[in-house]
C-alpha cells in the first residue's frame, strides 16, 4: 500500500478536536494532582503520624497500581460500590488527579526536605511560626527544584491521558483510532497522532525550561 | 529572677544524655562565652533557650517565660532571643536587606516599607550599607555572617545567642564579626557566645563558662579563669585552642 501523506490535511480538523479532549484532561488532572500532592506531599514531610499514615497509604496505593486499573475503577467499580456515577470525562479527570497526586506528592516532600534544616531554624529563631517559614521560606526554594521532576510528572501525565481509550473518552489517541477505523492508513494516522503528542509535550517541556531559566537557580 | 534560668535542665537524644541537670542563671548585660570539648553539649546548650531543642526535664525560663509553655510562648522568647548560626544560614532567594528586614515584616508587623528602611539602618551598624541588595551568594562569608547579625538584632532581641559565629571563616574575615561582636557587647547587649575566641572572652567577657560532658565545669571571670585553669581539662583544652 501507498504511503500518502495528502489524506493528512482532510483530518487535521478531528485531530483538533482529540487534541483538545487531551489538554482538558490534562490542565484539569494536574490543576487537582497538584493540588493533592502538594496536601500529601507537606503531610507525608512535616505531619504527624496519622497524617503521615494516611498520606503514605494513598501514595503506596496509586504508585502500586497501573493507571489502566485506577480509571477502571473509577468508571466501573466506584457505581457498583458506592452508586456513584460518574461519566467517562469526570473518571478519565479523577484518575488523572489522583495518579499525578501521588507522584507529585513525592515530588513535593523530596523538595521540601531537601531544603537545608538550617534555614528553617534560621526562620523558627527570628520568631516565625512554623507554617510562616514554610511559606515564605522554604516553599519557595523547594519550588524551584519542583519543577524539573514537575515537567516530567506533567509529560508523564500527558500521555497517560491515552489510556482512557480503555473507558472510550474521545481524545487523540481514541480519534486516531477510530479514523484508523474508517480508512486503515495506519502509517500516515499514527504519525500524525504521534506528531501531535510531540507537538503538545514539546510546548509543555518549552515552556518549563522557560520558567526554570527565568528564576534565580540556588 | 534572672533573665535567662536554666532549671536542673536535662537534656537527651535517645539513649545519650547532654545536657545534666543543668542550673544556670544569666543576668541581663552579661556577656557569657561558653568553651568546651566538642560534644560536651555547649550548641545544646544555647538551643534549649530559644527552644531549637525541645529540653527532656527540667525547665528552662527566658525574661520569664518558660520553654515549655506552648508555641506561642515558644515564638515570644525566640523573639526576645535572637540567635547567630555557625553556618550563617542566610535565606538565599533574599538580599540582604530582605533577609533582615524579613522578621520585623513577618513576626513585628511593621509594614514592607518601614521594615526595609530599617534594615538598612541594621546593616549600616554592621558596616554593610553598601551591600543591601547583594544575595548572600554575591557576599563574603564575614559579610554573610554580619548580615545574620543584622537579621537578628532587626527584631530587637533582648539577648543575642552565638553559636561559634567565626569557626567558618577564614582568619581574616573572623576580625569583621568579631568587631561588630565587641561593639554590640560594649553597648550592653545580653549575649551568650559559644566561641573558641578567648581574645573576645578577655576583652569583653564577664563570665566564662567551660562545660564537660553535659555539665559546667567552670564558671569564673574570663580574666581569671584563661590564665589560671581551675580544672586540668580546662588547661589542657585551652591549650589546644589558642
Ligand atoms: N539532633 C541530635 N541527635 C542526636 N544527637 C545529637 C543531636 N544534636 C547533638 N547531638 C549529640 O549531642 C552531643 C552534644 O552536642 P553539641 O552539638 O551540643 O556539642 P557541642 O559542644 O556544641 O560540640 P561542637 O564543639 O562539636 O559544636 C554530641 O554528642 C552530639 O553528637
Ligand atoms: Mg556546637
Amino acid at each position: 500500500m501507498q504511503v500518502d501523506w495528502s489524506i493528512i490535511p482532510g483530518f487535521i480538523p478531528q485531530l483538533i478536536a482529540g487534541a483538545k479532549v487531551t489538554i482538558y484532561i490534562t490542565v484539569l488532572g494536574l490543576i487537582g494532582g497538584i493540588i493533592i500532592g502538594l496536601i500529601a506531599g507537606l503531610m507525608r514531610a512535616y505531619g504527624g503520624k496519622i497524617a503521615n499514615a494516611i498520606a503514605f497509604t494513598y501514595i503506596e496505593l496509586i504508585r502500586g497500581t497501573p493507571i489502566v486499573v485506577q480509571v477502571m475503577f473509577l468508571y466501573f467499580a466506584l457505581p457498583v460500590l458506592a452508586d456513584i456515577r460518574i461519566d467517562p470525562m469526570s473518571a478519565a479527570v479523577l484518575a488523572i488527579v489522583v495518579n499525578a497526586g501521588a507522584y507529585i506528592a513525592e515530588i513535593v516532600r523530596g523538595a521540601f526536605l531537601s531544603i537545608s534544616k538550617g534555614l528553617t531554624e534560621a526562620g523558627l529563631a527570628i520568631g516565625m511560626p512554623h507554617w510562616k517559614v514554610l511559606l515564605y521560606i522554604v516553599g519557595p526554594l523547594a519550588f524551584r527544584r519542583l519543577i524539573p521532576p514537575l515537567g516530567n510528572q506533567f509529560i508523564v501525565s500527558l500521555k497517560d491521558t491515552s489510556l482512557f481509550i480503555v473507558i472510550g473518552v474521545g481524545e487523540l489517541t481514541r480519534t486516531g483510532q477510530e479514523i484508523m477505523a474508517a480508512n486503515f492508513r495506519a502509517v500516515e494516522i499514527w504519525t500524525a497522532v504521534a506528531v501531535c503528542y510531540l507537538i503538545l509535550t514539546g510546548t509543555m517541556t518549552i515552556t518549563l525550561r522557560l520558567i526554570e531559566k527565568r528564576m534565580r537557580i540556588l | 529572677m534572672s533573665f535567662i534560668e536554666f532549671r536542673k535542665t536535662l537534656k537527651c537524644f535517645g539513649p545519650l544524655t547532654v545536657l545534666q541537670d543543668v542550673d544556670l542563671s544569666i543576668d541581663q548585660g552579661e556577656v557569657v562565652v561558653l568553651v568546651g570539648p566538642s560534644g560536651s553539649g555547649k550548641s545544646t546548650l544555647l538551643r534549649c533557650i530559644n527552644g531549637l531543642e525541645t529540653i527532656t526535664g527540667g525547665d528552662v525560663i527566658v525574661d520569664g517565660l518558660s520553654v515549655k509553655g506552648g508555641n506561642r510562648q515558644l515564638r515570644e522568647i525566640r523573639q526576645e532571643a535572637g540567635m547567630v548560626f555557625q553556618q550563617f544560614n542566610l535565606f538565599p532567594q533574599m538580599t540582604a536587606l530582605q533577609n533582615v528586614a524579613l522578621g520585623p515584616r513577618k513576626v513585628r508587623g511593621v509594614a514592607k516599607a518601614e521594615a526595609l528602611r530599617q534594615a538598612g539602618d541594621m546593616l549600616a551598624k554592621v558596616g554593610l550599607s553598601e551591600k543591601g541588595d547583594h544575595y548572600p551568594s554575591e557576599l563574603s562569608g564575614g559579610q554573610q555572617q554580619r548580615v545574620a547579625i543584622a537579621r537578628a538584632l532587626a527584631v530587637k532581641p533582648k539577648v543575642m545567642l552565638f553559636d561559634e559565629p567565626t569557626s567558618a571563616l577564614d582568619p581574616e574575615l573572623k576580625q569583621e564579626v568579631l568587631s561588630v561582636m565587641l561593639q554590640l557587647a560594649r553597648e550592653g547587649m545580653t549575649m551568650v557566645v559559644v566561641t573558641h575566641e578567648m581574645s573576645f572572652a578577655k576583652q569583653v567577657g564577664t563570665r566564662l563558662i567551660f562545660m564537660e560532658h553535659g555539665k559546667i565545669a567552670v564558671d569564673g571571670d574570663p580574666r581569671e579563669v584563661i590564665d589560671n585553669p581551675p580544672n586540668p581539662r580546662m588547661k589542657d583544652f585551652l591549650s589546644h585552642v589558642d
